[in-house]
């Protein structure tokens, strides 16, 4: 992430990545600046989903870097695919699990007050 | 169910079957904490070996450890399908020690269980994208599917192109809703039960040795 001005304390950082800058990176890339951006404090929002694989390596590195009296994990959002395509055939037909905005911020700051297939409302807390 | 999802699932299955009589396969049991993973587990384990596999609990990530029992052979309609089960920690993708406080567990306790069961969780994650045949995906029927680690959790299972039967656990209880399950996963068949009672368990048999057999 650039160096950016640091805002209030009391504030909250939403950091919006875009589909190309998620698409240039590797797997462990993207974990990490999805990571280091909670860490920090801050929502971050994909423009484009993580893959299904992606999701599974997020969730393994969260776990390892929990700690007691500190990180305590994040909170993901995304809308639910109510059904997948994206297996063998599902690639072979051109689709793609992909395109889904992706909500995340620390365990402890955000809150998911209502989800469905076209609505995710949350509540962020202040620091 | 979509057709191309469920042409999948056939697929899988024929793949599955063309196995059959080899290893056993591995079935890993997954969902999130508190579903009954390990109720079932014990429920499968012991009508089909006499033992079980692990300690049950309503303290969330009781499991912290992916437990295996091996060569479980059900019969089903003359034939035996022989699985080895994985009883797989609740996938979570937060754990605070504090949630353990409020289950009157001594802190130091508590930061310890909290450690294992993030392990644990990195331990399952791994066991699904490297170890397992297929899945039983156990969901508690009396609280909302909507979640973001199911709907995660079902992502990668499809992506791997596994096999996956989902149970909807603890119809026991009244606040049950089935339903609820189906319409979160369309493109899978939902199998009511209760493991604790041991209700529908021949159907849930049944499944297995179709899924997995």
């Amino acid at each position: 992430m650039p160096e950016t001005q640091h805002p209030d304390d009391d504030g909250v950082q939403i950091d919006m990545i875009s589909a190309e800058r998620m698409d240039g990176l590797r797997t462990m890339e993207k974990i990490r600046l999805i990571l280091d951006g909670v860490h920090d404090g801050n929502i971050v929002i994909l423009e484009q989903g993580l893959e299904p694989d992606e999701e599974s390596k997020l969730i393994e590195v969260t776990m390892s870097e929990i700690s007691p009296d500190g990180f305590t994990g994040i909170e993901i959002e995304t809308y639910p695919t109510g059904g997948s395509d994206t297996g063998i055939l599902g690639k072979l037909m051109g689709k793609s699990s992909k395109g889904k905005l992706t909500v995340i911020g620390p365990a402890n700051r955000i809150e998911t007050l209502h989800k469905d297939e076209n609505l995710i409302s949350t509540l962020i807390h202040e620091k | 169910m979509g057709i191309l999802t469920e042409l999948r699932s056939s697929i899988s299955r024929a793949t599955s079957s063309l196995f059959a009589g080899s290893e056993p396969r591995r079935i890993g049991i997954y969902g999130p904490p508190n579903a009954g993973k390990t109720t079932l587990a014990n429920r499968i384990a012991r009508d089909w070996t006499g033992d079980a596999v692990g300690p049950e609990s309503h303290v969330p990530h009781e499991t912290r450890r992916a437990r295996r029992k091996e060569n479980v052979e059900i019969k089903r309609n003359g034939r035996t399908v022989t699985i080895d089960i994985v009883d797989t920690p609740g996938v979570t993708t937060k754990v605070d020690y504090e949630e353990f406080l409020e289950h009157d567990i001594e802190k130091e306790d508590a930061v310890r269980r909290s450690r294992e069961a993030t392990e644990g969780v990195a331990e399952a994650m791994h066991w699904l994208r490297e170890d397992v045949d297929g899945v039983i995906y156990v969901l508690d029927a009396t609280t909302d599917p909507f979640t973001q680690v199911n709907t995660m959790l079902i992502g990668i299972i499809e992506s791997q192109d596994l096999p996956v039967l989902i149970l909807a656990n603890k119809t026991d209880l009244e606040e049950a809703s089935v339903q609820r399950i189906q319409n979160a996963f369309p493109q899978h068949e939902t199998i009511p039960l209760s493991a604790l009672e041991g209700d529908n368990m021949d159907e849930v048999y049944d499944k297995i040795a179709e899924y997995f057999g």
